[in-house]
């Protein structure tokens, strides 16, 4: 019998990955520093790695395996969100290598080879290895070249796995999308490559699923009976500082609505799974994505712009046309909203409203489904003058939860009708520290669990929806300038009062 | 905060906790559960509920903290509320009973009024636990009632004890602390070669119930001969061997702290395996509300282990 010791109902066990090691590229990064490697101390000090789990840097730096040690080390101090343990990281600090090199460096890959090779007989990791390409996406065919031409990318044994894993973008439309699909489905085949798309890592988007379809409150009027519009925010405060040179050409919608805000919409509009095995979600998510079509025309249900000095949060912030690095004859977006329409009977006639941008009022990722008014009201319209829209909201990030909004009576001796609130706090329910959705989504890398990754199908349809909107905006010109720190241009608010809406202020 | 209401009844307690709301907003809104702690003047009460505190950081919940004082003594119930800095992401209620009060039926009486609505109840005896846990006045308001029976005067007793009055919801600290070595064991196996385990060897402390629980765990599991050996002598579980035709699976863990885990063909690896603080086996309970079947089994299977003096780690 296989797995003799494991029982379903045997809810402790943790799944620990098996033997294995994670080779970083670009570990010299942000990301690697802020959050990859952080996230594999904490998976390592919940005991949730293998014993004997290697991490490998490769970086052009003249670094010795010590170096990169003392790298790890001190990203760990800084960004671990469970608290360091001096076993856990010398254990996890025994497994970690260097490799010196340029992505067009044969002797660098062939000595990377060794190295995995070694860590092999040493900590056993078993012929077992996923590739993070940490790495901007035009390296992407060099070192997939490398990787096969070194032997790495060999998945000969059955009992051994080479796995890949990318991050955005995927591409800045749908021809290279395909390009780049092409290229790494050469090395890997589809089934290996894992695509990094953080958001779905986080519990409150998981929680989508178990919100919708755990429970009878919530499915029953899920609907176009009942439901009104939704919109999907993802607000950033934030300027583009020194990453202005690499932002220019690829712009707000290419840089989130086309993964994050799709991915969201997939989640919230999609019909239940028969299970919920990867295949499965996929082809649910796939179906919901394949229904969705822009809304003409489009001059006015989409809009962009590109943020002007201004006050945010006390702080004079500049434009971007000043920010260090940026081309000022650049139409590049740093707003972005567009209307999207479900085809399905499920949503027939509700407009799903996308948007998101930089230097707005707070940092925020919300879904708020806003229903209709109700069909009767037995009240006079002085009674309610101070009523609005129902609403589900769905708060992402920060203080993750759910918020329902709903009419209450007020006090007093007449009949006056108020919106209330209804909070739900994740961090007030259950835990203040859950997982970062990075080490849920390197445990699953580790484990060769799909589910959370959006597989190629999904890539390339969100470029078939967006696609229309960006060769659009490319005759254009320049976008409408708004002011940091405020919420959107004037364009913006255009798409919504089209209809008698208004955008939530998040 | 900490508000001490000496010489109280549950009444003004509750209009007490309104007020306290009122005041300061939020408190037992979004508690997910009630968190029962039952002990008395001889066991630590303040480590007990930093125990507690540090645990409900992962799940807030309402604390209450039942504290049976003298039975040779007037009636008196004095309590005590801790909110915000003093409790951590809960909020702790601290009931100390005199006299007729400090017996279990007059402690459920108390804690009923307390009890958040329609959120589960888990109740934790850190001392010594009553012989029937699910037919205990306080046991029975409870969903899950955790045990500890490392610290029972006579913890081999304590576990057989355990096995006789077992009822769904119990569960025991001694089983908790498992789990790692329980997911090490389950993943080694998840790997390849798939042979079959033809034997096991689980040695530890003389009076360490986990050694205990955890042959009992692989007796029904695997259904092969299971040894429970009393070599190691420091630090409770000392040693695991399962035997396969292909060579066995060690893992050995000598000074309490670091573990070693050794396969055939494979090098050796290292890996922590300290003895987990309280806290987290209480944050680990408390995750888990269903009955735990595994452990049921784990008791059951006691019976059926065969005791020795060989060592785990020497070759037969």
């Amino acid at each position: 019998m296989r797995y003799p010791l494991r029982d379903p109902r045997d809810k402790r066990l943790p799944r620990i990955a098996g033997p294995s090691g994670l080779v970083i590229f670009g570990v010299t990064g942000d990301l690697a520093r802020k959050k990859l490697m952080p996230a594999v101390y904490d998976l390592a000090n919940r005991g949730l790695l293998p014993p004997g789990f290697a991490l490998t840097g490769f970086a052009r730096r003249d670094w010795a395996h010590e170096d990169f040690g003392k790298v790890v080390y001190d990203a760990v101090r800084e960004h671990a969100r469970t608290p360091f343990r001096q076993a856990v990281w010398d254990r996890l600090a025994e497994g970690i290598r260097f490799v010196q090199g340029t992505f067009d460096d044969d002797d660098a890959f062939d000595r990377l080879s060794d190295t995995v090779r070694e860590l092999d007989e040493v900590r056993g990791t078993g012929g077992n290895h996923a590739f993070y390409l940490s790495i901007p996406p035009g390296a992407f065919p060099v070192v997939c070249k490398q990787l096969v031409r070194s032997g790495l990318a060999g998945q000969d044994n059955p009992d051994q796995w080479r796995r890949v894993v990318i991050e955005k973008p995927f591409g800045h439309d749908l021809r290279s999308a395909r390009e780049l699909n092409a290229i790494v489905n050469d090395v890997f085949p589809e089934e290996s490559v894992f695509r990094i798309d953080h958001y779905l890592g986080k519990e409150t988007v998981q929680n989508i699923l178990a919100l919708r379809f755990a429970n009878q409150l919530f499915e029953p009027i899920w609907n176009a009976n009942y439901v009104d519009h939704v919109q999907i925010t993802m607000a950033e405060d934030i300027g583009l500082g020194g990453r202005a040179g690499y932002y220019d050409g690829i712009g707000a919608a290419r840089d989130v609505i086309q993964n994050h805000l799709l991915q969201l919409l997939a989640f919230t509009a999609m019909e239940e799974p028969v299970s919920f095995s990867p295949q499965e979600l996929r082809s649910e998510k796939i179906k919901v994505l394949s229904a969705t079509k822009l809304v003409h025309p489009l001059s006015e249900t989409t809009a962009r712009g590109q943020y002007a000095a201004g006050w945010q949060g006390g702080e004079r912030v500049v434009g971007l046309k000043d920010e260090y690095g940026y081309n000022p004859t650049a139409t590049t977006e740093t707003y972005a909203a567009i209307t999207v329409d479900v085809d399905t009977r499920r949503w027939a006639g509700v407009p799903f409203y996308l948007r998101t941008g930089k230097r707005l009022g707070r940092r925020v990722t919300e879904i708020a489904v806003v229903f209709k008014r109700a069909p009767h009201l037995p009240f006079d319209a002085t009674m309610t003058e101070e009523l609005g829209q129902n609403a589900l909201v769905i708060r992402v990030q920060p203080d993750e939860g759910v918020t329902m909004r709903f009419g209450s009576k007020v006090p007093g001796s007449t009949m006056e009708v108020r919106d209330v609130n209804m909070d739900f706090g994740y961090g007030l329910a259950f835990t203040e520290d859950s997982p970062e959705a990075y080490e849920r989504l390197i445990l699953d890398v580790l484990l060769g669990e799909p589910s959370l990754f959006p597989v190629n199908a999904e890539v390339e349809r969100s470029w078939q929806i967006l696609d229309p909107v960006l060769e659009r905006w490319v005759e254009q010109g320049a976008p409408q300038a708004y002011p940091a720190g405020s919420w959107g241009p004037a364009e913006a608010d255009a798409i919504m009062a089209r209809t008698g809406r208004v955008w939530r202020r998040p | 905060m900490i508000v001490d209401m000496p010489a109280t009844s549950t009444q003004q307690l509750n209009r007490k906790l309104v007020e306290l709301r009122e005041q300061s907003g939020v408190l037992a809104q979004g508690r997910i559960l009630t968190f029962v702690v039952v002990t008395d003047d001889s066991t630590n009460t303040e480590d007990a509920i930093e125990s507690a505190i540090e645990a409900s950081r992962q799940h807030p919940c309402r604390v209450i903290v039942l504290v049976r004082g003298a039975k040779k003594a007037a009636a008196r119930l004095d309590a005590q509320i801790r909110v915000g800095g003093d409790a951590g992401a809960s909020e702790v209620i601290v009931l100390r009973g005199y006299g007729p009060l400090a017996s279990a039926e007059a402690c459920a009486g108390m804690t009923i009024p307390m009890l958040l609505p329609d959120a589960p109840v888990v109740v934790w005896w850190p001392g010594q636990a009553p012989p029937v846990p699910a037919e205990d006045p306080v046991g029975r308001l409870a969903n899950r009632r955790i045990t500890d029976a490392a610290v029972e005067k006579n913890p081999v007793r304590a576990l057989e004890q355990r096995a006789a009055s077992y009822a769904p919801g119990d569960t025991d600290l001694a089983w908790t602390r498992l789990t790692l070595w329980r997911a090490l064991l389950a993943s080694a196996l998840d790997q390849p070669p798939y042979d079959e385990i033809t034997s096991a060897v689980v040695d530890g402390e003389p009076d360490s119930p986990s050694t205990d629980l955890l042959a009992g765990w692989l007796r029904s599991r695997l259904t092969v001969p299971v040894k429970r050996t009393k070599v190691g002598a420091v630090g409770g579980m000392h040693s695991v061997r399962l035997n396969r035709a292909s060579g066995p699976i060690e893992l050995i863990r000598p000074d309490g702290k670091v573990g070693t885990l050794t396969q055939p063909g494979q090098p050796q690896r290292l890996v922590t395996l300290g003895r987990r603080p309280v806290r987290d086996c209480l944050a680990e309970e408390l995750r888990r509300l269903d009955q735990d079947e595994t452990y049921e089994q784990a008791l059951l299977a006691l019976h059926d282990i065969t005791r020795g003096r060989a060592p785990a780690g020497a070759r037969r």
